[in-house]
């Protein structure tokens, strides 16, 4: 395979890079030439990949994630590595080690997390597509506030190998571009069983978008326009959601009364898998050193306190708390009640509708500093939340703008159905852009 | 002797005998490589990496299951042990909790008092070995450790017994016979190092359990077990009171020691590994042929080559024991007893004795050494001299000589027929001891044997005793007439 060099120096004035990769090579293949962004959660061989975590400084992985892999032998060039919340950790890309990442339609605003950066890069054209993860949202959420396009595949569409865990039971990489076509282009070459990951299965994605909805049943939520969410926001999602009915579906009421569960259920899962995953960092063998002089009680202990941020320290402390015996009865155990709860809500609807439509976030992007308070942060999740708990396909595609924000729109899917999710949304983007 | 009011239960970890570790596809063959040779980023457990399970270790722990007589559940499930230890690179173990492999099960054993005894179990599961901690420097100049993973990821089944034993030495026994099924079914090394690691529970009947820990070899079980006990009955005794507790066993010095670090007293958080789908392997169980194990073996060695019971415990206790005996009787019937009474009752012993594996010595050169005494060309006292230079030489890595080499080069064929000369040291020995000879005029029992011995000294064991007890006797009625 021939490899050639594209230039890459791009003028990065939202901080979306932490890497920038400025003579990426290059093969030939679908993606031949195309610089992809990657959020700084997976793994990359010989290029610095820290989860914008101070503790994984300096760490280089000696292997690629499997989603990079796929990516080279596309053809792709690895532009560079995106900022994030540290381990993903967050919806504003503010609790990055080294610094947030602004919105490019207002650097006085956050562009959502946690794959904030990805996003930034893909709005703002620095790239044309980037990945991102999703483990309550982080892909479509930063899509709905920058304006572009963000899928997160059902769980196990896509091999998790490289990807440094947060929470393995609910998240995905995924696809990020600035239009439908894009998304289901890269979508195409990171999909499909890798033996690597036994989660994953063997459903590769060669999907062509089509724009013919004609007859699709679309189910809209009450949850998803109730208290929360800002009238403004709603209001555009409804439009939206007009237009799809002007493109011959139909929408069908439902409810899923289980939601009122899902965020704390949500929290419960993701906190207990982090402090689990999160435990290995402790200077020994890669990033942050520990200091060898001392006890490995007290090296670990300075290392780690050192290295994690505020909000990854709160998530591992409740994740402890919640898996501490005594304990795991009333918060791990529930958790999966609640989440198998969500699983069956989303069956129900799905098995008489085609798709759920509904707002991807409950409001624009905040403006920087605005959340400090982790629980109202934490509550920006509520419509995100849901789809990873059900293990589902969600996509965020913009649908308008609210005080000059974008707005995204989001169309949740039945189980391995990412193929219909992306073509909801391409016929609306086709409808809005002719 | 069964010691009244013990009870013992024991948890077994051995390392499955894979090619490839339990979640990589590192080869587990370590043992003779320099640290950090045998990892991946998998068994590193570097950040994004996952675990797949190895398809055959599951295998291997299912014929132990069915060999064991246990019922593998439908679906098992793997679990994340979290602690903190250098030696363990993820910071948790991934092992099974709450939905182990297997259920239930037993293994009999011979009790104190003779006779079967059976043993029941637990559970049986599937677990990770983490790596391992070498520590260095001393206490002047500071100490450190250095880790190396090659360890780190190879299979472990960990197999629970209930409280069923009720002394040391029938722990020992549980172990041994463990070990051989485990053998049996190809799916265990036990000359490998650290292949096996034992917790064992004891108690006294009416004080609290004390968990033991760290025991890693066959003997030690015995040693830390009977260690316990005294040092418990010690405590009730002097009216004191047995405290629950973990205690570690210092292998070198055979005692064990409470363990009050801070460390110890873990709460491991399990739960369920997300990055592992559940197991449904049940229906494996019927697909699984069992070998003959060792009480089938035991049964077909008295039935086929006429073993007494206890040489047939012996040699079917082991595998390779086994193995070895049946190759050696393979060319000659004649040699059943022979064999069976020179492996149980001398062989072992002198194995034993210089620390060697049985897989050092050739059948072959055993069974011409068998021929050898069968045909009366040496004695038993040179056999064990023949014996003990082909060790040497194998312990030694010296050229080996066959058992006709040794006899000829040491002049080890029996004298007889060789009368004249015997009849010459007989005449000496007579000579040399008159007290002896007036004793067995005497009637003095043992008289006979003295001048035996002296005439065997003087052959250096190349004669038959029974011939020189006729011929003494014979030279002193002749003196006597």
């Amino acid at each position: 395979m021939a490899e050639h060099t594209i230039h890459f120096e791009p003028d990065d004035r939202y901080h979306a890079f932490l890497t920038i990769c400025k003579k990426p090579v290059h093969g030939t293949g679908v993606l031949a030439g195309i610089p992809v962004a990657v959020k700084d959660n997976i793994s990359t061989q010989g290029i610095e990949t820290t989860c914008a975590s101070k503790i994984l400084k300096g760490y280089i992985p000696p292997y690629d994630a499997h989603v990079v892999t796929k990516l080279k032998l596309a053809g792709a060039a690895i532009a560079g590595k995106t900022n994030m919340d540290e381990f993903g950790m967050g919806t504003t890309t503010e609790n990055s080690g080294f610094g947030p990442t602004t919105n490019p339609h207002d650097t006085n605003r956050v562009p959502g997390g946690s794959s904030g950066g990805s996003a930034a890069a893909v709005a703002s054209g620095m790239v044309p597509m980037a990945l991102g993860t999703d483990t309550g949202g982080s892909i479509r959420c930063p899509a709905a506030f920058c304006g572009c396009v963000g899928l997160k595949p059902s769980y196990g569409r896509v091999s998790r190998y490289g990807l440094i865990a947060y929470a393995n039971s609910l998240e995905q990489i995924g696809p990020m571009a600035q239009n439908v076509t894009d998304v289901s282009r890269l979508m195409q070459v990171i999909a499909g069983y890798d033996r690597r990951d036994t989660t994953s299965y063997d459903r590769p994605y060669t999907l062509i978008p089509d724009a013919h909805i004609s007859g699709l049943k679309m189910g809209i939520p009450e949850e998803y326009f109730g208290a929360g969410v800002d009238p403004k926001v709603a209001t555009v999602v409804q439009r939206a959601i007009a237009k799809l009915e002007a493109l011959g579906a139909t929408t069908v009421p439902c409810s899923i009364p289980s939601m009122e569960y899902a965020l704390a259920a949500y929290y419960v899962i993701c906190t207990s898998e982090a402090s689990s995953n999160l435990a290995r960092f402790d200077g020994v063998r890669y990033g942050l050193a520990a200091d060898t002089k001392k006890s490995w009680h007290d090296a670990y202990r300075e290392v780690r306190r050192a290295g994690f941020g505020t909000e990854v320290r709160r998530r591992i402390m409740l994740g402890t708390f919640a898996l501490s015996s005594g304990y795991y009865g009333k918060y791990y155990a529930k958790a999966q009640i609640a989440r198998e709860n969500v699983r069956k809500d989303f069956a129900r609807i799905l098995s008489g509708v085609d798709v759920i439509v509904g707002p991807t976030m409950p409001t624009i992007a905040f403006k920087l500093g605005e959340k400090s308070d982790p629980l109202s942060m934490y509550l920006s999740d509520i419509l995100t939340v849901p789809a990873n708990l059900a293990g589902i396909p969600a996509i965020s595609v913009p649908c308008g703008k609210v005080e000059g924000m974008p707005v995204g729109l989001q169309i949740m899917g039945r189980p391995f159905e990412d193929e219909r999710v992306i073509d909801v949304a391409f016929a609306y983007e086709q409808a809005v852009s002719t | 002797m069964t010691e009244t009011g013990i009870i013992v239960g024991l948890e077994v970890h051995c390392q499955l005998d894979t090619k490839s570790k339990l979640f990589c596809g590192c080869s587990t063959d370590y043992r003779d490589d320099g640290p950090n040779t045998h990892v991946c980023p998998v068994c590193l457990g570097l950040p994004g990496t996952m675990p797949v399970i190895n398809k055959r270790a599951i295998e291997y722990a299912m014929r132990v299951a069915k060999a064991l007589n246990c019922t593998v559940i439908h679906e098992s499930e793997f679990s994340r042990k979290n602690y903190f230890y250098p030696d363990l690179d993820k910071a948790y173990q991934i092992t099974q909790y709450d939905k182990p492999l297997a259920l239930g099960g037993y293994l009999e054993i011979e009790s104190d008092e003779g006779g079967e005894k059976r043993v029941q179990l637990t559970r049986i599961h599937v677990e990770e070995d983490p790596g391992r901690l070498v520590h260095m420097g001393n206490p002047e100049r500071g100490k450190y450790s250095l880790v190396d993973y090659n360890r780190a990821g190879i299979p472990l089944i960990e197999i629970v017994s209930e409280p069923d034993m009720r002394s040391a030495k029938e722990a020992r026994k549980f172990l041994n016979k463990l070990r051989a099924t485990l053998e049996y079914l190809s799916v265990f090394d036990s000359e490998k190092e650290g292949s096996l690691r034992v917790d064992a529970n004891i108690s006294i009947v009416g004080s609290e359990r004390v968990e033991v820990k760290n025991i890693s070899s066959y003997k030690g079980v015995e040693k830390a077990l009977n260690f316990e006990v005294t040092r418990q009955k010690n405590l009730i005794r002097r009216g004191l009171k047995v405290e629950r507790e973990t205690r570690h066993f210092l292998e070198g010095r055979g005692i064990t020691q409470s363990s009050r670090s801070k460390e110890q007293e873990h709460d491991y958080r399990y739960f369920p590994e997300p990055d592992l789908r559940p197991l449904h392997v049940q229906s494996w169980v019927k697909d699984i042929i069992l070998p003959e194990l060792p009480d089938a073996r035991r049964e077909r060695f008295v039935a086929q080559y006429t073993c007494s019971l206890n040489h047939a415990r012996t040699l079917t206790g082991e595998l390779r024991l086994a193995n070895f005996f049946e190759r050696v009787v393979a060319p000659d019937a004649a040699l059943y007893t022979p064999a069976a009474t020179w492996i149980a009752d001398t062989l072992i012993g002198e194995l034993n004795y210089r620390g060697m594996s049985i897989d050092t010595l050739d059948p072959g050169s055993f069974t011409s050494l068998l021929v050898l005494l069968a045909t009366g060309t040496i004695t038993d006292k040179s056999g064990i001299e023949v014996l003990r230079v082909m060790l040497d030489q194998r312990r030694d890595a010296q050229p080996c000589e066959t058992p006709d080499a040794i006899v000829t080069r040491l002049n080890l064929k029996k004298t007889s027929g060789d009368s004249s000369a015997l009849a010459a040291i007989i005449q000496e020995v007579i000579a040399e001891n008159p007290k002896a000879v007036e004793d067995y005029h005497a009637g003095k029992n043992g008289a006979m044997n003295f001048l035996v011995g002296c005439a065997m000294k003087k052959t250096r064991g190349r004669s038959d005793p029974k011939e020189l007890n006729r011929e003494i006797a014979q030279a002193l009625t002749n003196t006597e007439a």
